[in-house]
Order: C-alpha cells, then structure tokens, then sequence
C-alpha cells in the first residue's frame, strides 16, 4: 500500500486560520448583539404592556413588608400555648381540608396516570399501531397538557358544581397529558429486543406490551407519577381559588377578608405539607429507581 | 460452557415443590404483607374516590350532561368583537412572563451563589437560606399573585412580582446545585495563580454553570407563559381576567376561542425556545 504523497499547500494555515477565527467571532458578536438588541426590546415592550410602575412599587414597598408583618401572629412567651392555639384556632378543620387537598391530588394522580398510561404506548413511535393513531394520541395528550388546570377547573366547576370533584378532574385532565407524554418517551428508549422476542414468539400487540415493555417501564412510570404527585399536591393547594374544593378555597376567603393571623397559618400549613410529601415521595422514587437499578 | 437441561419429571417436581417450598413460592409472610398492602391501598382509594364525590351517580352523571352542553355551547369558538382586546390580553401575559423571569433569572444568581456549599463556607448562611428558599417555593405563584394585588393593585405588574418571587425561590436552587456540581479543577488552577474570590466566581465558576443557568431560564420563561394565562383569575393581569370573566357570563364560545388563543400562544413559546435553546445555549455550552 503506497501513501499518496499530499498536495502542496496553498498558503501558510496559521495566517488563514486566524482570519477564519476573527471572522468566526466576528459572527458570533454580531449574532450576540442582535439577540440582546432583540432580548431588549422585547424587555421594553414588556415595562410598557405590564404597566410596570416603580412608583407603584415604592409606594407599596411598606404595604408589602406592612402585609407581612400583619400576618404575623402575636406570640408571647409567657402565653405561647395559648397564643399558638389562638393563632391556629381552627386547626381541625384546617388540616381536614388540607388531608381533602393531599385526596384530590392523590386521586387525580391515579386517574391522569391510569389515563396517560392507557394513552402511551399508542402515543410512543415504536409501538404505535399506525401513524393515525400515533398522531391523534400525540395531539390529544398535547391538548390536555397544555390547557392549563385552572381553566378547565373553571369549566368544571360550572358542570359538576363547586366542590373537589371538579377539581380532580382537572388535575387529572392535566395529569394524563403530562404523564402520557413523559410516559411514551420512556416506552421509546425502552430495549427493543425483548420486543422483536415477543413478536417473534407469534404475541399479538398487547402480549408485546405485556411482556415486553411494561416490565421494563414500570418502575420510571412510577418514579414519574410520584413527581407528578409532589406537583400535584402544589396544584391541589391553589384550585380551591376557583371553587375547586381543598384548602384554597379557605386560603382565598381569608387573604379576600383579611383574616391576616389565619393567612400565615394556612401558609405555613401548606408550605408544611408540601415538604413532608417531597421529602416522601422522594424517598420513595429512590427505593423504586434503586429497585430499576438492580433488575 | 453448556448448561444441558435435566429431564424432570412430575415426581421429582414434586418432591423438590417440598424440598424448598421458597423457591417456587414466595414465603406466607411475605404473600400476607403484600395482600394486607394491597388491600390498604385499595381501601385508600375506595376511600378517596368517595370523597371526592364519584360515588355520587346522579350529580356525576347531571355533571357530565352540563359538561357536554358546553362543549356544544363553545362549538364554534368567535372573537365576538373582542379580538383586540384578547390580543393585547395575551401580550400582557407575554410581557408579564417574560419580566417575572427575567428578574427571577437576575436575582437567583447572587442569591444561588450565596447558597452553594462551594462558595460560601460555614453552614449557618447556607442552611437558613435554602429553607427560606424552599418556602418561597412552597407557594403557588397564584398565592404570591394574590398577595400582591393587595400591594400594587389589580394588574400585570402584580403578576409579574408574583411570577419573580415564586421563581426565584425555585431558580436560585437550582443555580446553587448547578455552581455545587461544578468541576473543582478550574478553582483550584485560579486560587494556585492567587486569584481572589471574585476573580474564582468569574472565570472559573461563572463559564462552567452560565450555559446551565441560561438553559434553566429559557425552561422558566416557557412555564411561566402558561403560569401567566391564569394569574389574571386573581386579578394580576393578563388573559386569565378575560376567560374567567367570559366563562363567569356563560360566553362559551368567547371563551373556547380565548383558550384556543392561549393554546397557540403557549405552543408558539414552546417551538421559539426550543429554537432558542438549539441555537444559543448549545453554542455556549461548547464555548464554556
């Protein structure tokens, strides 16, 4: 084997390379500059349609920090029992609309994640049945994550009245396309081979999904829905705004009537709930993705 | 090596079935503890499912029946007049979810830089200021929009503080974690040539974690589209006043065609940043 000897070259490279380099970072700095001329304007544009006033902001500076400071509750530590139970005088119901909270969500999670988990694989591009399929089951999850929850709690609280009800179907209209959607892009990175075994071994499509896919992928089906859960719990806590039951429909009576003590304790009730279930669930993921790791 | 497959027959099945009873079924304990957790979630699902209100046929079914009466009712979705005004609704909530990030994006960085472990030595600071974090983050930025219609008014600019507190909390963290997880080499290089602190931050922390931070807020700035179309329910500005008040008066249709708006909106954000993020951030990333 005989090497061709190479071409002679036409000039000396470092000068050429260095013209290339200037003209390369010339580029960028032009391209830079028109994006942050373009990031700009569009900030500008905002301050005028968001009406943003600085004086409006100065001037409520002291109504904010004042806000805050009347929400703050009087303790004493001579009379802290009696101060904490007047300050959290309505507890029992407080935590019963906040265990309804934690329900609603617990509920619309199984049943967005029932939802997303029949929606999938048909949704996923190695196993849909056909490309009609797979696309009409692509937008519809589309459609469901993108109205956001609060609307369609909106339109549910007008069919089926106010109360929790129209609130789980919401987070769970929310859920199935949110989960559907994370649920097929695992189904697509899931090992083919077991698939190709199924088929091979004369399984019909839902033998292969059976045998083939769900063992694989149950364990990130669940890691995803607890995270969705943790989500879920933070929705839950503010659908009540619109008559969709759970502790927001008591958070927004207070902050409308200026309970102020009470918007403090429902707050810091939420905010108590909502680290206890991360922490959990968080726990949790470990031991099922730990369980993944070691099948 | 081959494992040749011994014949076995039903006797010997049989006697092995009896031999080691663990290995063709799970221990009575175990079958008992899974039966009894089974069972517990079940009965916990029967029981949040009545709860909620499923169990209640008739006002389901009623429900359903409504529900289905508007969805006819928003077929077909019109303007009715009020293009305008839904258009500038929805530039309200461009302008307020790009602002509430942009600040958000802006203050994380000093705040996430005081609370990584890595930059700031002693555990006091650091501590107390991730669990302040975590309860910026407990709550729902419709919650901060709500207390802060009471301090600036009814309005976008109400909503675009609630939108910068709220993600603050959450963008800080994540700053914090992404300057944590930076590679010690580069700091150590700087410090061994005498660097100051600033002088580490600059050039041997800043270009590690910027392509993260700006990928981060690119990601924020598209959730915040959505969170604004319906801060305006509350009050704070944005489409949400207009589809809660179209569907308050029963304007289905006005409100089919203000969420079908939303939807193109948020499907637009979603393709620009992707764009964006090809473009941009994978190109500083290279260069960082």
């Amino acid at each position: 084997m005989t090497v061709e000897p190479r071409p002679p070259r036409p000039t000396d490279p470092v000068p050429a390379f260095e013209a290339a380099r200037r003209e390369m970072n010339r580029r960028r700095r032009q391209q830079n500059l028109l994006f942050a001329a373009i990031f700009l304007s569009a900030i500008i544009a905002s301050l005028y349609v968001g009406e943003v006033r600085l004086g409006v902001l100065l001037e409520g500076l002291p109504n904010l920090l004042d806000y805050i400071r009347q929400t703050m509750p009087e303790l004493h530590r001579a009379s802290l029992p009696q101060d904490l139970a007047s300050w959290y005088w309505a507890l029992p119901r407080w935590l019963g609309l906040l265990g309804d909270t934690v329900v609603m969500a617990f509920t619309g999670t199984l049943l967005g994640a029932i939802g997303g988990f029949v929606l999938c694989f048909p949704a996923s591009r190695n196993l849909a049945p056909n490309a009609t399929v797979h696309f009409a089951c692509r937008r519809l999850l589309e459609f469901a994550r993108t109205v956001p929850e609060l609307v369609s709690a909106l339109v549910f609280v007008y069919a089926f009245g106010i109360g929790p009800l129209a609130g789980v179907l919401a987070i769970a209209l929310h859920t199935v396309g949110a989960l559907g959607k994370l649920f097929a892009e695992v189904n697509e990175n899931a090992d083919e081979h077991s698939l190709q075994g199924v088929r091979a071994a004369g399984g019909n499509w839902l033998q292969a999904i059976r045998f083939a896919i769900v063992p694989q992928v149950l364990p990130n089906f669940l890691s995803y829905a607890l995270l969705r859960f943790e989500i879920n719990v933070r929705a839950a806590s503010v659908i009540g705004f619109v008559g969709a039951g759970g502790i927001g429909q008591e958070l927004l009576l207070v902050i409308r009537q200026f309970i102020y003590p009470d918007i403090s304790a429902i707050v810091l009730l939420i905010i108590l709930a909502v680290s206890v279930i991360d922490i959990s669930c968080e726990r949790l993921r470990h031991g099922v993705i730990g369980k993944e790791a070691l099948i | 090596m081959n494992v040749e497959a011994l014949p076995i027959d039903g006797h010997d099945l049989q006697a092995l079935r009896r031999a080691y009873p663990q290995v063709f079924a799970r221990p009575r304990g175990t079958r008992f503890r899974r039966a009894a957790i089974l069972l517990g979630i079940a009965l916990f699902v029967v029981f949040c499912f009545w709860r909620i209100g499923f169990f209640d046929l008739a006002r389901f079914i009623a429900g359903l029946g409504r529900l289905g009466l508007i969805l006819g009712l928003m077929v077909p979705p019109t303007p009715a007049g009020a293009l305008l005004e839904m258009v500038n609704g929805i530039f309200e909530t461009l302008a307020m979810a790009l602002l509430g990030t942009t600040i958000a994006a802006l203050a994380a960085v000093p705040i996430g830089m005081l609370a990584a472990k890595n930059v700031i030595p002693g555990w006091l600071l650091h501590f107390s200021l991730r669990r302040a974090l975590d309860g910026i983050r407990g709550i729902d930025a419709l919650i901060w929009a709500l207390i802060f219609v009471h301090v600036v008014g009814l309005g976008p600019f109400a909503g675009i503080l609630a939108l910068a507190v709220s993600d603050t909390g959450t963008l800080s963290k994540l700053y914090a974690e992404a300057i944590e997880n930076v590679n010690p080499k580069p700091i150590e290089g700087l410090r061994a040539t005498g660097a100051n602190r600033l002088q580490v931050m600059r050039f041997a922390i800043l270009p590690q974690v910027f392509p993260v931070m700006l990928s981060n807020a690119l990601y924020f700035f598209e959730s915040n589209t959505r969170s604004a179309t319906i801060l305006g329910i509350v009050g704070a500005g944005g489409i949400g006043l207009q589809l809660s008040d179209r569907i308050r008066l029963n304007a289905w249709d006005e409100a089919a065609f203000i969420i079908l708006i939303i939807l193109a909106t948020v499907t637009l954000i979603d393709l620009l940043s992707a764009r964006i993020q090809r473009r941009f951030i994978v190109s500083a990333g290279r260069r960082g």
